[in-house]
């Protein structure tokens, strides 16, 4: 990513800034604008984009995983889906003993009870993410063609394990009580649900640029995406960001997946996979490895699914591959390529 | 290609030493007494199922294990000669499978209507095929996988939503050709017990058209053109320095298999009188094939025959003894929900990432292996 390339320290002061590429992230605004006209009423076209940008978050939230250990270890995971099920599944854990909290009437306590669905989802997938990437992926560094069968392998495995634990019939999760319904302003209609999402998934975006441009965690992350042997030349065990790099990425497929749970309110183990069709699509159209390029790309894909949802339904179904037709057509590696791919 | 000749003289040797079988095979003979022999029982199985087992469960696994050896095979020459994953081969095998079933459908049940249908589907296949390998595999094959599995769900959700046309979920249901129903007799004696009727008129349909499939893909990838895929799978830019366009040989070997999937595809809806998104479309055949392929041996082609047999019996009958491991195992916790025979798929699961590490080559290069 160019915006990342230059970071104004000390040494580098007196290197030009890089420059930022404006153009992609002009597109989610100007997609907006294009589509006032078209869907008509200033109140719709609010409540349709305040739904689409939520959707886009939680897509992201899914999808960021996935590529920030596709950028830093150029390892594809294609049973990154599992984790988003089991992140989904392991808020049984928190909402079977609590289910009192889901039922009152209190926002403290429902948001409580959603942020600590978020923590141990989190917590099991990043423990499942460290088992994964130990037992499965490991094994087959470097090999694309090995880690898409594996990972595949794995993913069978482990959904068929959901289904062992918690049974394979779809299992209803209720939503926390003040977190359902709109809020209403005039025409504006706004789920609550929605917002908490948008809320959630903007912390993490702005948590992970600044973890990645501000921090020398994030410093070395980078640095292991453009080189990684002259990371380790320099004596950081690459080894160990790697591993961390892939136990973060599947906690956040874990908060990923919690946020769709309570967004379908079902349980199923295939939920995970059925997302992953979008996460794909927006990680291409965003770039490999670009966790910028994945945001826009998530807005892009859901704003596109609602507006052309709302004016033209039946296209709505292959508006998606649409997008990303077009998108590659404009840049073949798309919209953010990084560097050394 | 003037330096073909030196290059391939082991080649030349064994099909002037091998005769009419080894023609047949293209010269690549299983090279293993084992591996010959199930293969040969597998064969004379099928072929002989009609007779052997009384009863129509047996005779539909029969069939499907056909369809599925032509499907699997065809994916092994994208996956195991070509070294390049799809996701939409499942899309393929729907469209002939909708193919002939929109055909047969609209036009009537007769046999123009069956050619109208395979030559429509085998076409827009082609120019799918075509379209999903040019915008994709010239930049990485990574992207092909995602791009194939994005372009296969759409495909499906295409073939639920458009439901005057497909029938939507619920499928479309159709009559053959008179030949091919099941009060239609060819003889009215019945041979060796059996009645000869449309039904097995229908199944031999299957069984020869799938066994011709199979020897012409062996034949496909024992060419000079399928030497240049397993060359660009082996090393990409060597092949590409030594003259082969890459991204033309992918898109190539992306057309065929995809006609192969569609000419599967047919047969599996000429077979049970029915297409509808679950036999053809859904992404669970997507997995099967996919184990059946890494199982059965990747870039073997015979790997197919073992994987496909081996999987469709393990659908069919590994359930049963599954059953009863996991009702003697009552009361032990989570152990008979392990081996709850609705399980099957967690142990397949764990042969296919066993197979991808430990024998690449699956069941056919572990008994290639044995012999020498």
């Amino acid at each position: 990513m160019s915006d990342m390339a230059a970071e104004p320290t000390a040494a580098t002061a007196e290197l030009p800034r890089a420059k930022t590429d404006w153009l992609p992230l002009l597109l989610v605004p100007a997609l907006a604008l294009l589509a006032l006209p078209f869907v008509g009423s200033p109140s719709t076209w609010v409540t349709l984009t305040v739904a689409g940008l939520a959707m886009g978050m939680m897509i992201f939230l899914m999808a960021s995983g996935l590529t920030l250990v596709f950028g830093l270890m150029d390892i594809i995971n294609f049973g990154h889906g599992v984790f988003i099920s089991l992140g989904a599944y392991a808020t049984l854990l928190v909402l079977g003993p609590l289910a009192g909290w889901a039922l009152s009437d209190s926002i403290g306590l429902n948001l409580a009870l959603l942020g600590l669905c978020i923590l141990v989802a989190m917590g099991v997938t990043a423990l499942a993410g460290a088992v994964f990437e130990r037992v499965i992926v490991r094994p087959v560094y470097g090999s694309h063609l090995k880690q898409i069968l594996v990972t595949m392998g794995g993913l069978i495995v482990t959904e068929q394990l959901i289904h062992a634990i918690w049974g394979a019939s779809p299992i209803p999760i209720p939503l926390p009580q003040s977190l359902r319904g709109a809020f209403v302003f005039g025409d504006i209609v706004m789920e609550r649900y929605r917002v908490v999402a948008v809320v959630i998934g903007l912390a993490v975006f702005l948590g992970m640029e600044l973890l990645l441009n501000r921090t020398r965690i994030g410093l070395l992350i980078r640095a292991g995406v453009e080189n990684p042997e002259m990371v380790e030349a320099l004596g950081y065990r690459i080894r160990r960001l790697f591993v961390s790099v892939f136990i973060a990425g599947s906690a956040l497929a874990g908060l990923g997946g919690v946020m769709w749970a309570f967004y379908r309110q079902t349980l199923t183990a295939g939920m995970g996979m059925e997302v992953m069709v979008l996460v794909f699509i927006v990680i291409i159209i965003g770039g490999l490895g670009s966790i910028t390029g994945c945001f826009v790309g998530s807005l892009l894909v859901a704003l596109v699914a609602n507006y052309v949802g709302f004016i033209e339904p039946k296209l709505a179904l292959i508006s998606n591959i649409l997008v990303m037709a077009l998108v590659l057509i404009w840049r073949p590696q798309g919209l953010f390529p990084v560097a050394r791919r | 290609m003037s330096s073909s000749s030196t290059l391939t003289l082991p080649f030349d040797e064994t099909r002037r030493r091998g005769g009419a079988l080894s023609e047949l095979l293209s010269s690549d003979m299983p090279r293993s007494r084992a591996l010959s022999l199930i293969l040969l029982a597998i064969l004379v199985v099928l072929a002989a199922t009609p007779f052997l087992f009384p009863g129509s469960q047996p005779i539909g696994t029969a069939a499907k294990i056909c369809v599925f050896i032509v499907l699997v095979a065809s994916y092994d020459l994208l996956l195991g000669y070509s070294g390049i994953v799809s996701f939409a081969h499942t899309m393929f095998f729907g469209i002939g499978g909708y193919g002939i079933a929109i055909a047969l459908e609209r036009l009537g049940p007769t046999w123009s209507s069956v050619a109208v249908g395979l030559l429509a589907a085998l076409a827009l296949s082609a120019v799918l095929a075509v379209a999903i390998g040019l915008l994709s595999l010239r930049v990485r094959a990574i992207f092909f996988s995602m791009i194939t599995l994005a372009v296969a769900s759409a495909a499906a959700v295409l073939a639920s939503q458009l439901s005057n046309i497909t029938g939507g979920e619920d499928g479309l249901s159709f009559q053959l050709p008179p030949a091919l129903r099941p009060a239609f007799r060819l003889l009215s004696e019945p041979l060796f017990g059996t009645a000869v009727n449309g039904r097995l008129v229908a199944y031999y349909l299957v069984f020869f058209v799938a066994l011709l499939v199979f020897l012409m893909l062996l034949r496909i990838v024992n060419s000079p053109f399928g030497r240049v895929l397993q060359a660009i799978r082996e090393n990409e830019f060597r092949a590409e320095a030594l003259g082969y366009r890459v991204v033309a040989y992918r898109t190539a070997a992306s057309v065929i298999s995809a006609l192969a999937a569609t000419v599967a595809g047919a047969l599996m809806a000429l077979w049970l009188r029915y297409n509808g998104p679950d036999t053809t479309l859904s992404f669970s055949i997507m997995i099967d094939i996919l184990l059946m392929v890494v199982i059965g041996g990747m870039g073997t082609m015979y790997g197919a025959v073992i994987g496909a047999a081996l999987f469709v019996l393990a659908q069919s009958y590994l359930q049963v003894l599954m059953e009863a491991g996991s009702t003697a195992l009552a009361g032990v916790p989570l152990l008979p929900n392990l081996i709850h025979p609705d399980r099957w798929l967690l142990w397949l699961g764990a042969l296919f990432v066993i197979s991808v590490y430990a024998f690449p080559g699956g069941i056919v290069g572990r008994l290639r292996q044995a012999r020498q």
